[in-house]
């Protein structure tokens, strides 16, 4: 399995390129939006309205802890991403390339990634290493929301796992884990 | 009678909230440093659990939460009968909670079930008291991240069910649970009781040391067969493949009803949180 560094949003060549299991380092841009912010994205999508991202974006199911004084963001990490399972197909047809949580998807978010999305795998429970690479935080959207508002977050080399990959390869397949762990004894 | 101001259970519960979510109890370091080493060279499992590990060690340095699901604060009491608490306990412990989620900057995740309208200061605790002998009063707080919460499972088996009955509820409810737990999990596990007692017996195993099995030779044996078979299951550290799923398998036992076997399996991601003051 691969290593890459690249840059989010992701180029097209990317999307194309990554296969499950591989490890990539993301610098660049990403969103955070949760339970909540998806429920407002169901919205906006159903009245043919845009989404407070632009397409193309990268969404981080992230809801994080206020920072303290001298933090760009409180610890950050992913939140579960099933629970979001039911909006995505429509945030994908919108144009968001690249997602970002732990945890197995639908059968439903695998098809509709297919040549046009990435979903990545961060590490549950890692908040404070995945908040020392974030560099900057801007609210941009619901922010009576609270940490379930939309931020930008400015990343840099923040490491995640291709969990789907566009060709439909699914890293969260524990059948297959079994036979691989038993081949390599 | 001694007499004890809510206030200083206030104040302990307040500094609790701060350090359980920002302080990884050692024993879970220990089993996250010992589940590494057993794991492959060069695989997704030792990269995650390296990960976690070092997560700890710059929350532990940092004092701030390791995780930032610091959870819904569920409160343990034990109240010396020889206690009198001047004020509401209950009220103080709202108060400690409310403050230590302020002044800590930890997230404020407690909301009401159907508007979905934040209380905006994490209360109310979930709190649970206990009569004990004695002139002193324990507080433990145990930060509960949702993200395992949601796992659990209640089972309300039959006794024909037996002993295999109960292997299978907890490994069924750890492979369900999958990778949405953040495995490596602990694995806490009320058997008998009633409904409610089953569950709270189950959160009560949360609090015990990482590890450290069951002083009841029954129950001892029962968390390493159900260890053995959960980390058998190949979902691994995040469910990304590989041998450790669970840390450990902590199980206690009441008694139950003659028609009855309840099993409640309450599921903990690695961040196992929780401190304790005596006052």
């Amino acid at each position: 399995m691969a290593e890459y560094s690249l840059s989010v949003p992701l180029e097209k060549r990317a999307i194309e390129l990554l296969r499950a299991g591989d490890t990539v380092y993301l610098t660049g841009t990403i969103y955070t939006a949760r339970d909540a912010a998806h429920k407002r994205f169901e919205t906006l999508l159903q009245g043919d309205k845009p989404l407070p991202v632009p397409p193309g974006a990268c969404i981080y199911y992230a809801g994080p802890c206020p920072a303290a004084p001298g933090e760009v963001i409180g610890p950050c990490g992913p939140t579960t991403s099933k629970r979001m399972d039911s909006f995505t197909p429509a945030v994908i047809d919108y144009g968001v390339t690249g997602l970002i949580g732990k945890g197995p998807r639908s059968e439903a978010v695998r098809r509709a990634l297919l040549g046009r999305a990435v979903y990545f795998a961060a590490t549950g429970g890692a908040g404070m290493l995945i908040a020392s690479c974030i560099r900057a935080c801007e609210p941009v959207a619901f922010l009576d929301l609270g940490t379930e508002a939309v931020y930008r977050l400015t990343v840099e080399r923040l490491p995640v796992i291709v969990a789907i990959d566009a060709a439909g390869g699914n890293l969260y397949d524990y059948e297959q884990n079994k036979t691989e762990e038993k081949q390599h004894g | 009678m001694r007499n004890i101001c809510a206030g200083a259970i206030t104040d302990a519960v307040k500094s609790l909230c701060i350090e359980a979510c920002c302080r990884l109890p050692e024993p879970v370091v220990r089993q996250l440093e010992r589940a590494k080493a057993q794991e492959a060279e060069n695989s997704a499992a030792r990269a995650v659990l390296s990960q976690l590990l070092e997560n700890a060690r710059l929350s532990r340095e940092a004092m701030r939460p390791c995780c930032q699901d610091t959870g819904m604060a569920v409160v343990f009491l034990d109240i010396g009968m020889d206690v009198h608490i001047e004020g509401d306990v209950y009220a103080a412990v709202n108060a400690g909670v409310s403050r230590g989620y302020t002044e800590g900057y930890l997230r404020k995740s407690v909301l009401t079930p159907l508007t979905r309208v934040n209380t905006g200061d994490n209360t109310p605790a979930v709190t649970h008291i206990r009569l004990v002998p004695g002139d002193r009063v324990t507080i433990t707080v145990a930060p509960k991240g949702f993200g395992s919460e949601n796992m659990g499972k209640l089972f309300m088996l039959t006794p024909a069910a037996g002993r295999e009955g109960v292997l299978q509820s907890i490994v069924e409810t750890v492979v369900q649970a999958g990778a949405c737990a953040c495995p490596p999990m602990v694995v806490g596990v009320g058997i008998g009781g009633t409904m409610e007692l089953a569950c709270l017996t189950a959160k009560r195993q949360l609090l015990r040391p990482v590890g450290e099995p069951s002083a009841d030779a029954e129950m001892a044996a029962l968390e390493r067969e159900a260890l053995e078979r959960i980390n058998a299951t190949g979902i691994g550290p995040m469910g990304l493949g590989g041998r450790t799923t669970a840390l450990a398998v902590h199980a206690a036992q009441t008694p139950t009803h003659i028609a009855g076997l309840p099993v409640a399996v309450n599921l903990q991601c690695h961040a196992c949180r929780h401190a304790e003051r005596v006052l």
